[in-house]
């Protein structure tokens, strides 16, 4: 497969994923302020801070308010992590691509595309909520046309590898979005309001039902939820499950036996797939949450420079 | 919505012999339409652009800010071809096309047709078409032209007129197909009342095509779309084609000449290209050979050609039959080469670059067209009905600064057909251009692009200029 095609096919996935996991955390925080008691403070900024877009949207925006952040977020243009923008990226990559991919495929991404651009911006925050889902559900679709008529080849894992990298990475974010979400004071720990927050968290990555069930005491704890999102191996959105899911797509690409490795990229995923696979919880909470995941989107970046040096970059022949 | 206030008018129809008398092969269309409920027709135009539109079946606008893709605009009123007309036509175009391949072959190697005196040497070399490096070059099976789009015109006594010949990149095909896809759904039982012959085995024959081309006794031949990139106007028709092919689109950066062969760029390194439909000018092919400063193509890729190591399509230099006074010598081919008369008439055309015509042309502005010999796409035109006296006077200057550059024709009275308009029937002024395959033998796909002037009035059918499309219907005998 050309080095072009499959860079995107690649991106293609990981912008739709990325588009996806925008609207859900924008949602969240729609449903969480709902339930918070009067007297506290709409927290905007946590949102923003986790995309690492702080202080673009600082430059362009200054005050945090909910307008300015789902704005910012959902519909602006100049901000290259908006839906808008990431649904604009990947029907590009889908359009250079359009002979390797299914025509559904593209159908769907152009009017995935369509549909977001058309959403009028500015639109009141009440119409918001009905747009994310539409959003998150044009994804799934998307996920779901390329899983039925694409021929699972070395393309299709190329889009496999970026969706679950990306989504891996947006897990990790999200989960430390309640690392910035102030409690009034300390006394709140473990209160209602404490627990609403890890709920609208969990329900976020559609979590919370699959998470009620999983846990043997079904109570909502904060190690509970790290512990799911972070390590269990069947929750598909869950960080453990993305890399096994991308490290398999590897293999199925490089044809190399899964434990072993031929490129950096086998040997840079492997390595942080196999340390989750021997972690616990009580290592993640002693090293610190907000650390280790702090580390994890590094190691996760560290994946993607590999991948992209050993299958993508067109090196000059001499 | 119904014809009964179709007016034909003052022109050739290519549905009606008279106000509300049906052409015999268009009847039974006629009819459907006007038994239609109110507004349907329009309900069914609407549903057509937008099966368009979410099929992405776009063109790129240069320098449009708008947004730059588009839908070609796109008509369900198709036009009707009857089965003995396109008899003709097909047997025209296979002996135009024989003729020609005849001829780029002879002029990159013995040149007889100069030194017979048919053709003056001046004109070969001063057609910007004309690659010297490709003198002395052998493609497989002696075909230069493997893939051409012949544009052609009807006039106002019903008579056929070969307007251009694309042998270099034609585009529009694309269209073709995906027209009649949008057709078959919008009148599904038109479509089984009326014999109309498919146009779905295209990509077939272009892969076999291209495949003829590969070199003898390689296994599984890699065959590649050459595209300039998702920024060329035709970008959808090149990654359409690769796909309805089942081959790589590939773009300059994806090529590379390494141990003497043409290679691509691979997740699991270099592989081997054996035949390149390549929809790149061939100014932009090759660096090294021509156009330093082309970022599209591949440096070296002239070397390898010439060596026979990989095959092109259209093969390199086919360009020199683009070039407008070239097209007006096609009637002389045929006869120096076939020893045949021409079935299908060239427009009558005005060389500049002899005097006597040159003085014909500058005192009849304003009955003429005036082309650029190497503009295509409706640029660098002049149509004098519709000029100011300032603008031939401009042109004026321009043909006698550079006579060779330019060719003059009669105004022709176009052909038209009835087409929705705000909502009622209008007839407007349509061409043809056919695609014809030369393989193993010369194939030419039942029907073609039919282009239609949607501007009132106006006679330019091209997109670039705001044109639309027709479905083009050939019937069964």
């Amino acid at each position: 497969m050309l080095s072009r095609v499959a860079d995107s096919i690649y991106w293609l996935n990981r912008y739709v994923e990325r588009a996806e996991n925008v609207a859900r955390f924008v949602d969240a925080n729609l449903t969480l302020i709902l339930d918070s008691p009067a007297g506290i403070s709409q927290q905007w900024e946590p949102l923003v801070v986790t995309t690492g877009d702080l202080q673009a949207f600082q430059n362009r925006y200054g005050e945090v308010t909910a307008e300015n952040v789902t704005q910012f977020l959902t519909f602006d243009p100049a901000n290259p992590n908006s839906i808008l923008s990431c649904l604009q990226v990947a029907r590009e990559n889908a359009r250079s691509i359009r002979e390797i991919i299914s025509s559904e495929m593209w159908q769907q991404i152009n009017s995935f595309y369509l549909m977001v651009k058309e959403a009028s911006p500015g639109q009141p925050l009440s119409k918001l909520h009905d747009f994310y889902t539409e959003v998150k559900l044009s994804s799934h679709l998307f996920a779901g046309v390329m899983d039925a008529t694409m021929t699972h080849n070395e393309g299709w894992h190329f889009g496999q590898m970026g969706r679950h990298l990306e989504r891996a990475d947006k897990t990790s974010r999200i989960l430390d979005v309640k690392y910035y979400i102030l409690l009034p004071s300390v006394k709140y720990v473990g209160t209602t309001l404490d627990e609403i927050q890890w709920m609208a968290l969990l329900r976020s990555t559609s979590a919370y039902e699959m998470y009620r069930k999983r846990i043997s005491q079904h109570r909502i704890t904060p190690t509970g939820v790290a512990n799911f999102l972070i390590l269990d191996r069947d929750f598909p959105r869950a960080i453990r499950f993305c890399l096994l899911q991308a490290e398999r797509s590897l293999h199925q690409i490089t044809g190399t036996p899964p434990g072993t490795w031929s490129d950096p990229v086998e040997r840079s995923l492997g390595r942080l797939r196999s340390e989750l696979d021997y972690l616990t919880i009580e290592d993640v909470v002693q090293r610190g949450l907000h650390e280790f995941l702090n580390d994890l989107q590094t190691q996760l970046n560290h994946v993607g420079g590999k991948i992209f040096e050993t299958y993508f970059a067109l090196h000059p022949i001499g | 919505m119904k014809f009964d206030s179709y007016e034909p008018g003052d022109f050739y129809d290519e549905m009606f012999l008279a106000k509300n008398q049906p052409r015999p092969q268009a009847a039974p269309l006629i009819e459907r339409i006007n038994a239609l409920s109110e507004g349907e027709l329009l309900q069914r135009q609407q549903a057509a652009q937008i099966a368009l539109f979410k099929l992405g079946v776009t063109f790129n606008v240069y320098g449009d800010t708008q947004g730059t893709e588009r839908i070609f605009p796109f008509d369900i009123v198709p036009r009707i071809v009857a089965a003995d007309e396109w008899e003709q036509l097909e047997r025209g175009l296979k002996q135009r096309i024989q003729a020609l391949n005849l001829f780029i072959a002879d002029i990159y190697s013995e040149q007889k047709i100069i030194k017979d005196g048919i053709i003056p040497a001046e004109l070969i070399y001063s057609a910007t078409g004309y690659l010297k490096p490709c003198m002395g070059l052998k493609p497989p099976g002696g075909i230069w032209c493997h893939i051409t789009g012949t544009d052609l015109v009807r006039d106002k006594d019903g008579q056929w007129y070969v307007l251009e010949d694309n042998m270099r990149c034609p585009s529009g095909v694309s269209y073709v197909l995906e027209n009649r896809r949008v057709m078959k759904s919008t009148f599904p039982q038109v479509f089984r009342s009326m014999d109309i012959r498919p146009v779905d085995e295209y990509p077939s024959y272009l892969l076999e095509t291209l495949l003829n081309l590969a070199p003898p006794n390689l296994q599984d031949p890699r065959v590649v779309v050459l595209t300039p990139g998702i920024f060329n106007s035709a970008y959808f028709e090149h990654s359409f084609l690769a796909q309805q092919m089942g081959v790589e689109l590939v773009e300059g950066r994806d090529l590379v000449v390494a141990d003497g062969y043409l290679q691509m760029r691979t997740t699991k390194g270099l592989q081997r290209v054996d035949v390149v439909y390549r929809r790149i000018d061939d100014d932009f092919i090759d660096p090294l050979a021509f156009r330093a400063d082309s970022m599209l193509g591949v440096p070296g890729l002239m070397e390898v050609y010439r060596a026979g190591r990989v095959a092109i399509a259209n093969a390199l230099g086919t360009g020199v039959a683009d070039d407008k006074v070239i097209y007006a010598y096609v009637p002389q081919m045929i006869r120096y080469y076939l020893g045949e008369d021409q079935i299908l008439a060239n427009v009558p055309t005005y060389l500049c670059w002899e005097p006597k015509q040159l003085d014909y042309v500058l005192n009849n502005l304003d009955k003429l067209v005036v082309k650029a010999a190497n503009e295509s796409g409706g640029y660098g035109m002049l149509v004098g009905t519709q000029a100011t006296p300032e603008q031939r006077q401009e042109f004026a200057q321009k043909i006698q600064a550079n006579p060779r550059n330019y060719i003059a024709q009669p105004t022709l009275c176009l052909s038209r057909v009835p087409t929705l308009v705000d909502s009622h029937f209008a007839g407007c002024h349509v061409d043809l251009r056919p695609y014809i395959l030369y393989g193993k033998e010369i194939c030419v796909s039942p029907g073609g692009l039919t282009r239609v002037a949607l501007k009132r009035g106006s006679l330019v059918v091209n997109s670039s200029q705001g044109g639309g499309s027709k479905d083009t219907w050939v019937l069964r005998e």
